[in-house]
């Protein structure tokens, strides 16, 4: 009797303590997104209070990038289309070298690559994701700039091309390791169904297995480029801090110029505002907020491109 | 980029038919046909492979650069700029007597705070992920939103950082507990993601042998679950360190100092860290700086970094062999 009693006691406290602790962890969990909230707010609640103080058309339109430094007609400049276009140049170029490379690698991972070369290969591609971008910049800097001038290149000291290098190269692994996945999710019966019909490898990975698995690879591309957009130390050390409008004809010519990136802006401005409450300190927001924009619709869409090959083999 | 022309080739050569057959295939029937097809597989994967190798050839090379420059093996007159005094100065205008103490220093405090921020929250969100989470709109909200601050440029917790500690807390900019907490909201998705795996890598027998013993749903993750997953979650936890540890961007956000003359020892001291002191020192024009002392200072960081991911690999292989 009394025994019974205690064990009721004990696990009516045992129930309480449960259900507190179950609080504790949901709470972990919604704060989370209590931070995507937070980032947002802080973007537009900033953002507003600067575009309050420049019109968004100026923005938006602007040609001309100044926010600390007085112009010639005594006036701060807040156009974004210089930051804009380097971002996109730097973006693009760095999509050029990882994209190709990135597939070729996680195509040779999953259709070629023996279980020895896979266990060197594989860590060896994380290891490009893992060093911290400062170090790129670094190397870009000091090393890769070098080497360009000493193949005949008339690079800048700063210039768009290192960084651009840079930004592919570390961006490969994001490519290889989704793709490979979505390559290693093509069921092996259309491997097999290929072979069957006298198809070499070659023919089976090209015409079978990509195309299979080109929604995955296409969401692993617009991930890279996601991130190459939002990538800061490596371009804000290697490109320089030179708006500079882009032109379709001297594309060439920009490569070699130093550039700004959105990312870059953002944090020159904030070694040189130490407080609060100019203009330019407001500007890091609005220029947050675009970047914002463009990742997260970036990301959204990668994640709708995967879902649905996840439709196509279930 | 040699493979692009190589798929593009071979995709028009055989377009006339939708069909992949190989009846298609115009060497299908000649005697050297099978052998060109061998050897066109051969050469594909060969150049797969090289684009494979590119980028991480290319991080190597530039790495032994490094390490040439900061131990001066090519100029043996000039000793090793990663040495003791260099791991025990503080920063200095002439190159020979820059040290790297206080960013070191700062880094580790940096990472003290994360640790106490970051764990228990990181863990709670994802034993309630993998342990409580009803299927319903809220956790899949959750799911979701995790995957997608996992997406965010570090360059935005930063401002995030900014807004919330300094401008909205009202701490001061640039001390090593802002530095901490920014830098962990960075971090948070990765610990919860690796969190998981470790929870989701527990059989589930596990738990409904404790069940079935008459244990609650909290006593069983007290005693069996975490117990079982702490490995895995202690591994993710410091190969997130590891992450945090070179970020920069959201360090000079919040106005950290790129270089601070004291070494910090409370956490509302000013903080530079080892990412940053390197941003620092690489725009000086000396070339000592440009090539000894950042080199060291890269070392030193990449050292740091090794260290921590080795301790996690070690910490993984020593129970995952106690396990099985």
């Amino acid at each position: 009797m009394t025994a019974s009693t205690a064990i009721g006691e004990r696990s009516d406290r045992e129930r309480r303590i449960g259900r507190v602790v179950k609080g504790v962890f949901l709470a972990c969990a919604v704060l989370t997104v209590l931070i995507t909230v937070g980032i947002i707010f802080t973007l537009l609640r900033d953002a507003t209070t600067f575009f309050a103080q420049v019109p968004v058309a100026d923005f938006l339109t602007g040609t001309e990038w100044k926010p600390t430094q007085l112009t010639g007609d005594g006036e701060y400049k807040f156009g974004v289309l210089p930051l804009l276009s380097g971002t996109i140049l730097i973006t693009v170029v760095s999509a050029v070298i990882a994209l190709p490379t990135g597939l070729a690698a996680a195509l040779y991972l999953s259709e070629f690559a023996s279980e020895t070369t896979r266990s060197v290969l594989k860590p060896a591609l994380e290891i490009l994701a893992g060093i911290p971008t400062i170090v790129y910049g670094y190397f870009a800097l000091v090393y890769i700039t070098p080497f360009l001038e000493w193949i005949g290149l008339p690079v800048e000291t700063f210039n768009a091309l290192s960084a651009s290098i840079v930004v592919g190269v570390m961006i490969i692994p994001m490519v290889s390791s989704i793709s490979e996945d979505a390559l290693s999710a093509v069921p092996d019966d259309l491997r097999q169904a290929a072979y069957g019909l006298g198809s070499t490898k070659f023919d089976t990975s090209v015409r079978v297995v990509v195309p299979a698995a080109v929604s995955g690879i296409f969401s692993s591309f617009v991930l890279a480029l996601s991130r190459a957009i939002g990538e800061t130390m490596a371009v804000t050390v290697a490109a320089g801090q030179t708006p500079r409008m882009l032109s379709i004809l001297e594309i060439d010519q920009n490569l070699l110029q130093s550039s700004e990136t959105i990312t870059a802006a953002m944090v020159n401005v904030a070694h040189a505002e130490g407080g609060g409450g100019t203009p330019a300190y407001y500007s890091m927001f609005a220029l947050g907020l675009v970047l914002f924009v463009f990742t997260f619709s970036l990301n959204i869409g990668a994640e709708i491109i995967r879902d649905r090959l996840r439709e196509e083999y279930q | 980029m040699s493979v692009e022309t190589d798929s593009g080739t071979a995709g028009t050569g055989s377009a006339d038919g939708a069909d992949p057959d190989a009846g298609d295939n115009p060497f299908a029937r000649s005697g050297w046909g099978p052998l060109y097809r061998a050897l066109r597989d051969k050469a594909f994967a060969f150049a797969l492979l090289l684009a494979a190798l590119s980028g991480i050839a290319m991080v190597f090379i530039l790495l032994a650069y490094v390490a040439v420059d900061a131990f001066s093996i090519l100029d043996p007159e000039h000793g090793s700029w990663v040495d003791w005094q260099f791991l025990t100065s503080l920063p200095s205008r002439t190159p020979a007597e820059a040290g790297f103490l206080a960013p070191i220093v700062g880094s580790l405090l940096i990472l003290i705070v994360m640790v106490f921020a970051v764990f228990p929250i990181g863990i709670g969100a994802a034993v309630y992920l993998e342990e409580y989470a009803p299927k319903n709109r809220i956790t899949r909200l959750v799911r979701v939103n995790i995957a997608n601050l996992a997406g965010v440029p570090s360059v935005v917790y930063g401002l995030l950082g900014l807004a919330v500690f300094v401008r909205g807390i009202g701490l001061e900019s640039g001390i090593v507990l802002v530095g901490g907490l920014t830098v962990g909201l960075l971090v948070l998705p990765i610990v919860i993601v690796s969190s998981q795996e470790a929870l989701r890598a527990v059989p589930d027998s596990y738990r409904q042998a404790s069940r079935g013993m008459g244990a609650s749903e909290w006593q069983t993750l007290r005693n069996v679950t975490l117990p079982q997953a702490l490995p895995g979650i202690l591994t993710g936890t410091i190969l997130a360190l590891g992450r945090a540890i070179g970020e920069t961007a959201p360090l000079i956000m919040i106005g950290a100092a790129t270089s601070v003359f004291s070494v910090p020892t409370t956490l509302f001291d000013s903080v530079s860290a080892m990412p940053m002191q390197i941003y620092n020192w690489r725009a000086r024009p000396q070339p000592e700086f440009r090539y000894g002392v950042v080199a060291a200072g890269v070392v030193v960081l990449l050292a740091t970094m090794i260290l921590l991911n080795a301790t996690a690999i070690l910490l993984r292989n020593r129970y995952q062999r106690s396990d099985t």
